[in-house]
């Protein structure tokens, strides 16, 4: 292991460095837990200049009035629509193109495959003229049905290199053997393959979700009114509106982290699985 | 493969037998169809057709006008453009911190006491949280009068800095900003190449006496390889990608210094001011290019792994 694990180095050494860790961490989190106070801090202690004390009240009614005045929940309740879907058609088409390059061996395989995962790199910008001129075009604009296509379709060059992989790491012998029996590829895919991919799906639907729910720059491009805008974008306009009012905008932002921050504790496992893929050999 | 060379034992109806013959063959392009139109309707053919808008002058509503290579001779001589394009450089200097300084953390954490699962977590939480809320963190961090940083900086030199307001800084306190999630997540692809090390040779090193950097760079670096390397791609895609904190943070202010081109080509195909559409595409071609170098690169080295591994 290394470094060498602080045991070895005596009593003290494990002392020591449980002193540092909590001191660490406060220090990595200082804005997140600044925020976090401040959220609950009630305006007058803001007009009053306790900043970083330990707010005079609990004002859980900055998080009332956030939801009361403003836009928030009907933003929140947009993230999901567009989310959801997103989620559920990019892993569904990864799991198709992830079957074809991972298993058959045909001569633009790695072609297709490679332009998925450049088509993953490219800036947003080159895309940004055509696909909003494209949605407009095609009625799609300032819709939810219009991010989510484009959302999907990104997403699918990520999801492939992400299903190909996993599915290449399975065992050869399966799928040779079910062909041996005579099985039709279809049911090979369906029957054999789709349930071992079950930790991969798991892993690329948390990491999907939290992508999609914090994207911002294509829910400012594809959308525009406070009925389809989705939280991220919200909160921009938001915070134009809370000028200086901070225990508004962080209320605000903390009620736009929270789902991603509840759905990457809840399956943590599998988030750093996805995220690490190919980071060990 | 030995499917299709098998005897077809029963007689069946042409069709089908047609279909059984050429099964093998066909099945990939059926599985590939849905998720190669999607891929190529939005992210192939738009790439070309940014490259076609460039040419013209278009508001996005009415007629385009062919303009040759007028976009790109404005962009020229266009001192936003210089700015954009100075700021993505520092940006991307900057950004590649994140890979040492993840790494740093990453060798802190790696030990097993108490709790230290929950610390990891909690030190990866950074990355988790949308750039528009950490945008808004720090924006609170660094705001003049009452933001801790401001007070910091207050306490030990005596005079604030508003780091937002300040040409010069502004820049270097939104990639601040950037890196903060960034080391997080190089950190935690760290933590999963530690974990694999292999300890034997950890050991083996440890009795020829490498310790300390040494034992770093010599033993426990090779072997997080495949580590640094995604850590260095993301960390590069992440630099010039950046859009989200500026828009945030500053809205490319004060007076434009903080705008980087993927900032200033969404300024100039959607502002307040005008869409320029042509112009906005250009600037768009520019930003694929240089990532485009990057990014062959990347699939160059990808193409060459997979070619040994199979």
């Amino acid at each position: 292991m290394f470094p060498r694990p602080v045991q070895q180095r005596g009593p003290g050494a494990v002392a020591t460095y449980q002193v540092l860790l909590p001191i660490a961490l406060v220090l990595w989190l200082l804005p997140l837990l600044g925020v976090a106070l401040t959220s609950v801090r009630p305006a007058s202690d803001l007009a009053s200049g306790n900043y970083f004390g330990w707010p005079s009240a609990f004002a859980i009614e900055n998080y009332a009035a956030v939801f009361q005045n403003s836009p928030i929940g009907r933003y929140m309740l947009n993230s999901l629509i567009v989310t959801v879907p997103t989620v559920l058609g990019a892993v569904a088409l990864s799991c198709l193109t992830g079957f074809a390059l991972g298993v058959y061996r045909f001569r633009s395989n790695l072609l297709i495959f490679f332009m998925f995962v450049a088509g993953n790199f490219v800036p947003f910008q080159i895309l940004m003229v055509p696909v909003r001129d494209m949605s407009v075009q095609l009625g799609l604009y300032n819709s939810y049905q219009g991010l989510i296509l484009f959302h999907i379709a990104f997403q699918t060059g990520f999801c492939t290199l992400f299903m190909r992989n996993f599915i290449r790491a399975l065992p050869r012998e399966l799928i040779e053997a079910a062909r041996v029996e005579g099985v039709a590829e279809w049911r090979i895919f369906w029957f054999i393959v789709l349930p071992l991919m079950r930790p991969a799906i798991a892993a690329l639907s948390v990491l999907i979700f939290t992508f999609i729910w914090n994207d911002y720059f294509w829910a400012t491009v594809l959308t525009t009114s406070a009925a389809t805008q989705t939280v991220t974008a919200g909160l921009y306009s938001l915070n134009g509106q809370w000028i200086a009012q901070w225990h508004l905008v962080s209320a605000g932002s903390i009620l736009a982290a929270l789902p991603p921050v509840i759905m990457f504790f809840a399956m943590q496992k599998h988030f750093i699985a996805g995220l690490t893929l190919g980071a060990v050999k | 493969m030995t499917r299709a060379a098998l005897p077809n034992a029963r007689a069946e109806a042409p069709p089908r037998s047609w279909w059984r013959a050429n099964q093998q063959r066909l099945t990939p392009w059926l599985f590939l169809a849905p998720g190669l139109f999607m891929f190529g309707l939005y992210v192939i053919w738009p790439i070309a057709d940014s490259f076609w808008l460039s040419f013209f002058d278009w508001d996005g509503l009415g007629e385009k006008r062919w303009i040759g290579w007028g976009n790109y001779q404005e962009l020229r001589t266009d001192p936003a453009f210089y700015t954009s394009l100075k700021n993505n450089v520092i940006w991307l200097a900057l950004y590649l911190l994140a890979v040492p300084a993840g790494l740093m953390i990453a060798i802190f954490l790696n030990q097993t006491v108490f709790g230290i699962r929950l610390y990891k977590s909690l030190f990866f939480f950074p990355f988790v949280i949308s750039q528009v809320v950490v945008g808004l963190m720090f924006s609170w961090f660094y705001a003049p009068n009452f933001g801790l940083f401001y007070q910091l900086i207050e306490w030990i030199t005596g005079r604030g800095v508003a780091v937002l307001a300040d040409p010069d800084l502004v820049t270097y306190g939104i990639i601040a900003a950037g890196l903060w999630p960034q080391i997080a997540y190089v950190m935690i692809l760290y933590l999963t190449g530690l974990n694999n090390v292999s300890p034997d040779q950890v050991e083996a090193a440890r009795l020829d006496g490498a310790r300390g950097w040494r034992m770093l760079w010599y033993v426990i670096l090779p072997q997080l390889r495949p580590a640094t390397f995604i850590a260095v791609v993301v960390t590069v895609i992440g630099a010039l990608r950046s859009f989200d904190l500026v828009s945030i943070m500053t809205d490319g202010g004060p007076f434009g210094s903080s705008r980087v081109l993927s900032f200033y080509m969404f300024e100039q195909a959607l502002s307040e001011y005008g869409f320029r559409m042509g112009y906005g595409a250009a600037i768009a071609v520019v930003l694929f290019l240089i990532m485009m170098v990057f990014i062959s690169g990347f699939i160059w080295k990808m193409v060459r792994d997979e070619r040994e591994g199979y």
